[in-house]
Formats: C-alpha cells, sequence, structure tokens
C-alpha cells in the first residue's frame, strides 16, 4: 500500500529481542519458556528484599554479537534504573542501558540495497507476562490479575534504528533482515510466535523533504503482518487527519490485529516520568578489546554474506533464483545446498527443490539427509525422475525419512534404462515416419506425439525430458 | 559480659556453646521487655546452632567466633525468620534466603540470637522511627540509643550480645555506637557483601559490627568482610587482616584534626575529641590540624542522594507479591492504599523528597547537583590523604539525646549525622570508638577516618585510644 501523492512516510523501528542465555540476565534462573508458572524464579527476578543483579556474561556476550553484526561501536556502558509502577515489573523499576548503551551507531543494508542507520543496540530486562482475567482483558476493568514471572529478567536487547524507513514494506523488510542477523548471531530463536521479538513502530508522515511530522509510537507488534499492516494503516491515518488539517497528536498507540486498526494507548503528556538514574547495584560494563576480539571473531557470517555465496553456484542467476535464496538462507539451509552441490547435485535443482518442496515440508526436515537429497536431485537430473516424480519423492523422504530410490521403485517410479528408451524411440521413428519428417522439419508439437506414445509404450515410466534428448539427437 | 575473643576460645577449648546461648538468652529476658532491642529473639534456632557448633568443634573445626552470640539489625534477610526493617508493610515476612553476612557469620561458629529494632528502613538516627516502637538506652532509658541500628548498639550496651551487625548509609553505626558508648565501624563501600541486606541508599549502605571492644569489633569486620559474587559492588580481594594489626599503635603516623568534624558539636565532645587528639600526640602521631570545608556541603547532598535511591528502592513495596497488602479499586489503588498504611512518616517524607529530587525538570537542580557535590567530597578527602594517613573528629554533635526532643524538626535530627555523611558520600571507612563522658556522665563517641581500605590503621588507632581509656 502506498500513500496518497505528496506524502511520504518515515517509520523507525525499535526491535526488542530475547537473547538465547541459559540463564536470566541478573540471576541464575533457567531462561526458557513454557515452562510452568513461576517455577523459573529466584529472590532476584522477584525483586525480594535484600537482593542484588549480578550481570550474565552470556549475555553481554551476545549483546556484542549483535552489535558487530551491525557494524556498531562497543563502548564502555552504564545501567540505569526506569521507575514506574507496574504488577508484573517485580522492582516496579526495570534495569536497562540509557545514555551510554553497549553498542551505537551501526547500520543493517537490506537485499534492496537500501541502508538503516542502527542508532543503538542495548541490555535491558524483560518484566513478567500478566494475565487479566474479566473485564476487557487489559488491567483496566479486569476481575483478577494473574502475573508469572518466568519472563522476569530475561535478557533482552533493544536496536533502535534511525527515522530511515519510508514505507511499511521496508520496515518489513528489515525486521526480517535483522531477525536473520538476530539468528545468526545465535542471539535469538526468531521465533515471533513466542514473543522472542517484538516490535514498536514509530510511525510520521511529511510533504517529501519538509522536516519530521509528529510520530506515533505503536507498541508490541508480534509479526512481520502486523508491522507492515499497523504502519501502513497508521500512517494513512495521520494522511487523513492532514488533508482534513487536523493536527497528530503525539501518543502511543495500540494496534488491534482483529479490528486492523490502531488506537490510543496514551497521550504525551500521560507519559510516565520514569526518573531514570544510574543502577548503583551494577558497575560500569567495560569489555576488554581482547574480548571484543574474540566475539567478532566468532562471529558466522550473516544473511547477506550466505546469500551471495549462495548465488556463485549459479552462473546468471534469474530473480526467482534470488528470491529462493533469500528463502534458503531465512530457512537456515544454505550450507544444506552447498553441501549438495558439493557432493554433485545440479545446483539450480538444488536452490529449486529447497526453496520449494524442502520449505513446505520444513518442520520434518530430519528425515532428510543430504544424501537423500542429493541422489534424488541426481536421479532427476539424469532423467531417470520426471520433475513431479522427483517432487514427489522429495515429499514423501520428508515424511517418512525413507529411502528416494526405495519409494521411486514402490511409486512405480522405475525409470527405463536409457538404452530400452532409445531403442523404444528407434521403433516409434520407424512406425510413425510422417510425424518424423515432420518433427524434423521443426514441427515441435510433434514432439509431444512421441512422448505420448513412449508413455502408451511403457504405461508412464519414461521421463519426458529424456524422450525429448533422444528425439532431438536423432534429428 | 565476656568479649567475643573470650567465649570463642573457650568454647573451641570445649565449653558448650549452649552456655553462651543460654547467658545471653538471660541478658535479653531481663531487659528487653523494657528496652525493646529485639523484635524477634529466635532462642530455638540459637539453641539448635549451640548444639551444631558443639559438634563442629568436636570435629575439630577451627570457628573463630565459635559460640558467640551476635544480634542482627532486622534488614538483614534470615531464611524462615521475620525480617521487617521495622516497618509495617513488612510485618510477618519471612524471607527465602539468608543474607551474605548472616552466612559467614554462621560459618564461622556464630549463634544469632535475633533480630534488633531500627528506623524503619534505617531512616533516622534514634530508632523513633520503628514502627514497633523505639529502643531505649541501656544507660539511660530516658534517651535515644542513637540509630538507625539503635537495636543493634543497644544490644551491646546491654550486654545482651557481645558482638552485633548494624548496617550505615549516613552513620547509622557509628552515631548509635557513640550513643550507647560502643565500637562501630562503617567499613570501606564494597568490603562487606550487601546481598540479602534490605536496600535503603545502594551507593551509601554497608554492613559493619558493634562490639564492646575495638578488638571484638574487628574480628566480626573480618568474618564478614571479603568478595561475593553475588554483590556486584563487592571489592574483589578476600577479607583483610584486622586483628593481627590492632597493636600497631600510631607511632609515626600522620593525623588530620579536622575543623569541620568538630564545629558545631557540644563542649563535652569538642573536649574529648582534643583529649584524643592528645593521647595520638603521645603515642608518636603527627597532628595536623586541617580545614576541609567540603565537608559541610554533604548533609545536603546527601539528603538528595538518599532519598532519590531509597524512593526507588522502596517501590517493591506495592502490595502485589510480599508483605503487607490493603485493597484498592485497582491496581494502583491497592498499590497506594498498601503504600499509605505500611510505611510510616519518615519513609513517606523521604520518598517523596526522592522521587522529587529525580524528576524531570528537577534531576539536574537536585540529584545531578548532589552527584557533583558527592564528587567534591570524594576529591576534598583524597586531596587531605595525600597529606595524612587519617583524619579524627566527632562522630555526634552531642551524647544520647532525650526521645521526642528532635522527633517534631526533621531537619535537627538530620543534623545528628553530620559528621558520619561524609565517609559514605565518599565510599571510605570510618570508625567511632568510645572516648571519654559528657553531659550526664554519658560516653562521647571519638571518630577516626580514612581513606579506602585503611581499616586495619584506623583500627588501630581506634586501640590506642581505647587503650588510653581504659587507663584513666
Amino acid at each position: 500500500m502506498s500513500l496518497p501523492d505528496g506524502w511520504e512516510m518515515v517509520i523507525g523501528l525499535e526491535v526488542h529481542t530475547e537473547l538465547q542465555t541459559k540463564t536470566k540476565l541478573f540471576c541464575g534462573c533457567a531462561n526458557a519458556f513454557g515452562a510452568d508458572a513461576n517455577s523459573q524464579v529466584c529472590p532476584v527476578c522477584l525483586g525480594l528484599p535484600g537482593s542484588l543483579p549480578v550481570l550474565n556474561e552470556q549475555a553481554v556476550e551476545l549483546a556484542m554479537a549483535i552489535g558487530f553484526a551491525l557494524h556498531c561501536s562497543v563502548a564502555p556502558s552504564t545501567f540505569h534504573r526506569k521507575n514506574y509502577f507496574y504488577p508484573d515489573m517485580p522492582k516496579d523499576y526495570q534495569i536497562s542501558q540509557y545514555d551510554l548503551p553497549i553498542n551505537s551507531n551501526g547500520y543493517l543494508d537490506l537485499p534492496d540495497g537500501s541502508r538503516v542507520t542502527i542508532e543503538r543496540a542495548h541490555l535491558e530486562e524483560d518484566t513478567g507476562k500478566s494475565t487479566h482475567l474479566g473485564g476487557s482483558g487489559r488491567i483496566h476493568g479486569a476481575d483478577r490479575s494473574l502475573v508469572d514471572y518466568n519472563r522476569s529478567g530475561v535478557p533482552l536487547v533493544e536496536i533502535v534504528s534511525g527515522p530511515d524507513m519510508r514505507s511499511a514494506a521496508q520496515a518489513r523488510a528489515y525486521a526480517a533482515e535483522l531477525r536473520g542477523i538476530l539468528i545468526a548471531t545465535g542471539a535469538s530463536d526468531g521465533r515471533l510466535e513466542e514473543g522472542s521479538m517484538r516490535f514498536d513502530a514509530n510511525v510520521s508522515v511529511r510533504r517529501p523533504g519538509a522536516p519530521l511530522g509528529t510520530r506515533c509510537e505503536i507498541k508490541n507488534l508480534n509479526s512481520l503482518r502486523s508491522l507492515q499492516r499497523a504502519i501502513d494503516y497508521e500512517a494513512a491515518r495521520h494522511v487523513a487527519i492532514l488533508e482534513d488539517g487536523g493536527k497528530i497528536r503525539q501518543e502511543t498507540r495500540h494496534w488491534s490485529e482483529d479490528l486492523g486498526e490502531t488506537s490510543t494507548m496514551r497521550t504525551k503528556e500521560e507519559a510516565d516520568d520514569y526518573r531514570y538514574f544510574l543502577e548503583p547495584d551494577l558497575v560500569e560494563l567495560s569489555p576488554s578489546i581482547e574480548w571484543q576480539d574474540r566475539v567478532r571473531a566468532a562471529l558466522p557470517p550473516m544473511p547477506a554474506e550466505r546469500r551471495a555465496t549462495l548465488l556463485t553456484i549459479v552462473s546468471e542467476p534469474t530473480s526467482a533464483q534470488r528470491d529462493a535464496v533469500g528463502v534458503i538462507v531465512d530457512l537456515q539451509l544454505d550450507r544444506f545446498v552447498l553441501d549438495a552441490v558439493a557432493q554433485g547435485a545440479d545446483a539450480a535443482l538444488a536452490i529449486a527443490r529447497t526453496s520449494n518442496e524442502i520449505a513446505a515440508g520444513i518442520d520434518s526436515l530430519a528425515n532428510l539427509s543430504l544424501d537423500s537429497f542429493v541422489t534424488t536431485l541426481q536421479l532427476e537430473a539424469s532423467g531417470s525422475l520426471s520433475a513431479t516424480q522427483a517432487k514427489t519423492v522429495l515429499a514423501e523422504v520428508l515424511a517418512t525419512g525413507g529411502d528416494p530410490v526405495a519409494i521411486a521403485a514402490a511409486r512405480g517410479f522405475e525409470q527405463l534404462a536409457s538404452d530400452t528408451l532409445s531403442d523404444l524411440v528407434a521403433s516409434l521413428v520407424e512406425a510413425h515416419p510422417d510425424e518424423w519428417h515432420r518433427f524434423r522439419e521443426g514441427d515441435e508439437k510433434l514432439a509431444q506425439f512421441f512422448i505420448g506414445q513412449v508413455m502408451k509404450a511403457t504405461k508412464g515410466q519414461a521421463n519426458g525430458k529424456a524422450v525429448i534428448a533422444e528425439l532431438n539427437a536423432r534429428r | 559480659m565476656t568479649s567475643a575473643h573470650d567465649i570463642a576460645a573457650r568454647v573451641a577449648a570445649g565449653s558448650s556453646a549452649t552456655t553462651e546461648v543460654e547467658t545471653s538468652l538471660a541478658a535479653i529476658s531481663q531487659r528487653n521487655a523494657e528496652l525493646n532491642v529485639f523484635l524477634y529473639v529466635d532462642e530455638e534456632g540459637a539453641r539448635a546452632a549451640a548444639h551444631q557448633v558443639d559438634e563442629r568443634i568436636a570435629r575439630g573445626e577451627k570457628l573463630p567466633l565459635a559460640g558467640v552470640p551476635v544480634a542482627l539489625k532486622d534488614n538483614l534477610c534470615t531464611e524462615g525468620i521475620p525480617t521487617t526493617c521495622s516497618s509495617k508493610i513488612l510485618e510477618g515476612w519471612r524471607p527465602p534466603y539468608t543474607a551474605t553476612v548472616v552466612e559467614r557469620l554462621l560459618a564461622a561458629g556464630a549463634i544469632p540470637m535475633g533480630k534488633t529494632n531500627l528506623d524503619e528502613f534505617a531512616m533516622g538516627s534514634s530508632t523513633e522511627n520503628s514502627a514497633f516502637g523505639p529502643t531505649l538506652n541501656p544507660l539511660d532509658p530516658r534517651r535515644v540509643p542513637g540509630g538507625s541500628s539503635g537495636g543493634s548498639a543497644a544490644a551491646i550496651a546491654a550486654g545482651m550480645t557481645p558482638i552485633s551487625l548494624g548496617s550505615d548509609t549516613g552513620g547509622s553505626i557509628r552515631q548509635p555506637a557513640a550513643l550507647c558508648g560502643v565500637v562501630g565501624i562503617k567499613p570501606t563501600y564494597g568490603l562487606v557483601s550487601r546481598y540479602g541486606v534490605i536496600a535503603f541508599a545502594s551507593s551509601l549502605d554497608q554492613v559493619g559490627p558493634f562490639a564492646a571492644n575495638v578488638a571484638d569489633a574487628a574480628l566480626t569486620l573480618e568474618v564478614i568482610a571479603g568478595h561475593d559474587r553475588m554483590d556486584s559492588t563487592s571489592l574483589p580481594e578476600t577479607s583483610p587482616s584486622l586483628v593481627a594489626h590492632l597493636k600497631d599503635g600510631v607511632a609515626g603516623r600522620r593525623v588530620g584534626y579536622v575543623k569541620e568534624l568538630v564545629d558545631g558539636s557540644d563542649p563535652d565532645v569538642a573536649a574529648a575529641v582534643a583529649a584524643a587528639v592528645e593521647v595520638l600526640r603521645a603515642q608518636g602521631a603527627t597532628i595536623v590540624e586541617m580545614s576541609i570545608p567540603e565537608l559541610q556541603l554533604g548533609l545536603s547532598a546527601y539528603y538528595l542522594i538518599a532519598p532519590a535511591e531509597a524512593s526507588s528502592n522502596l517501590a517493591r513495596y506495592d502490595g502485589v507479591r510480599f508483605g503487607l497488602r490493603v485493597d484498592g479499586d485497582d491496581v494502583a489503588g491497592m498499590n497506594e492504599a498498601t503504600r499509605t498504611a505500611g510505611f510510616g512518616a519518615e519513609v513517606k517524607r523521604r520518598i517523596m523528597l526522592g522521587t522529587y529530587a529525580l524528576s524531570a525538570g528537577y534531576f539536574d537542580a537536585y540529584y545531578g547537583q548532589a552527584l557533583k557535590v558527592r564528587t567534591l567530597t570524594i576529591n576534598a578527602f583524597q586531596k587531605a590523604y595525600a597529606d595524612v594517613d587519617f583524619l579524627i573528629g566527632a562522630t555526634t554533635p552531642s551524647v544520647a539525646f532525650p526521645f521526642g526532643s528532635k522527633t517534631k524538626d526533621p531537619m535537627a535530627m538530620y543534623l545528628n549525622d553530620v559528621f558520619t555523611i561524609p565517609s559514605n558520600l565518599a565510599g571510605d571507612p570510618a570508625v567511632s570508638v568510645p572516648f571519654g563522658r559528657g553531659e550526664a556522665n554519658l560516653p562521647i563517641g571519638v571518630q577516626l577516618l580514612g581513606p579506602g581500605r585503611s581499616e586495619a590503621g584506623l583500627l588501630a588507632a581506634a586501640q590506642v585510644l581505647e587503650d588510653a581509656e581504659r587507663a584513666r
């Protein structure tokens, strides 16, 4: 969706990602999703009187990895307290980095070539999770509220972009690319549905070239689809108000996925005064140069580099292949494809089958060994299996973990030996001289006639492409 | 009461720790109803602990505080034992864990007898702010024992236990030590773990010992000090050697006699400090009269920094998870009703002060300015310590004052901490040692201040004063 002519969207994103550490940010409790409520808690993450935070080294390491992957500089940093009352925040303050974040001044290049600046990527702790029963399902008017503190103190990194994006699609592409980077660094599992990543979008509109308009922040978007829809909705809302001669009120807004619209959460005037001050229970965080170098050196290749590497296996990639490579890297299957090609699989086939058939059966990927994949592709490439047959075999290997040759045999996909096919074609050419003549003169439609005859003679066991190859060889 | 050193020696030699516990329990039951020193006496726990100590000694363990009864300020978390901070908001709360300092006392064979009274959340200088009534000064029950660790100081003065622990945020160990005539140490910030110490002002709080003599205080500090990985602000080193240096004396030491640490005190207090200075001089110290004007700024900086941190530290008492809950129409209403009913007037005053000092638009003028003054104080001390080894002054402006004499005027009460606050701002150690008597024959505390980690030297100087006091 785009805005009416003469308007430009300006979008900045704040992305919260939970870090995949073994333990929480400031205590030894397990950082695990889905455990029984309030089973992963201790005096520290419950904020009991007298408890003190101790910073998790692994969280610092993952935060630095994110920073380096986003071309940030890592600097000595501090923690502050962000003070506000909320039942799922046990200390009634959140420990967060404020004026001195661990990572700042980086950028992220998107697949379309655009660059989004990263202002900062800082560490902070997550809150517990409230469930409001009765009433509206939100805290006001609920009959009772239940709080699970398992998530309290889970490490988060908040990645703040510059106001650099100009469409909801670009914002979505940024979020998707960032997700890939977070997964590649090992910082996050990227599971949006489990809340591992959450997005806040700052949206404003302006006339091109004009100063930035008044922004609204849409909080807690938890899917790429919601992100894109909410931004489009919000920008259109701004344009409608402005074209009507109105003014935008700076505020925080809530996105309803069901209604497909945003609504006011709180206005600027109602915003809390967080009374930030330096957290006296923690000391300055100054990772040594050696530690930084170790983290940087251990960084695996990022998605952009992996896409480029994968594209090198096809000589002149089509745009469909570029898209397919994006899907493959997203699914972390690029190594698999490269290995298959190294073992003799055809590159174009490997990319096509991986981005389609394997992507569709990704949940049962464990059933597909590299050998089975390579064997299937080789059967297809040699003409022993038709494209359709190869797809069927692949789907069944994924579903059952069986051997592709055995599956092909069981399904009656037993291919004709090539000399058998050659003999058959020779006899058909002899039996149908007129058709053969017309084919030789260039009437390609006649290929279908011969394929039909071969299929009839072999009860569908032959491969159409192999038949055409055989005919062409005789022309 | 027998000293901790003597108790540990005889228990190590085979005398039962149970005897020590029964002696302590008898002393507590004799005067606790009158003085309100202990909020909770753990008779059963103490007797059980005595048996364990006997068993450990029988097994050949070396326990530096074998069988020594200890009183714990009620802001130290003790698993399964009520820990109230003398506040209604924590009445009945039993922590699921134990503070590191208490764990270390237990490991050393000490026997916690119970929890002592304090000004609510350690905010005060007289224990009059306790929700459970004031503690009376054992030396004169019409007077305050000082605060906020009034109960722990009174436990020593009343002979209930030979050692106790308090916490010192702006003088809360040294001031009651002075008013009760006992020794109190505020250690270097980070020397003693704060894990399990219920926070008042995190950047200032430090746990330390009380004892009837310097040697017992030094021994107790040795036991509780040293790095704790549960406290990020804990210093990396192990516990210092203190008792071994008690006889080091002061010969050759340079001592700053600081005008601002005496000015404004009563004549009896000033005279005691002057006499202490002469003792040190006679023992070979060089006395350097000096002025450190920045120290006068400490009080106002402290009353912004400490309340600011407290306003955040005390936010968690919201009725949601533990302690008191008073219902309201909604969550915010419940928070408000709980805090209104649960906190006393002084705690509310400081939460409001601190909230204000940190608020948008006021931060720079108040909290920000106070941090600058804190830096000034640190620099001023550093400059002084470039010239002298330690400083001497009064601990408090007066001897123990009568109940009610300062409760109407918070500023008058706050001024009681004017000499003790600078050490907290700087994170430096200071000791209060009884020296001389003043009005109504009440004890006077002389304060010795040093740079970070100078405890051994400070305690050696305190020992010199204690020896001179005994010889008089």
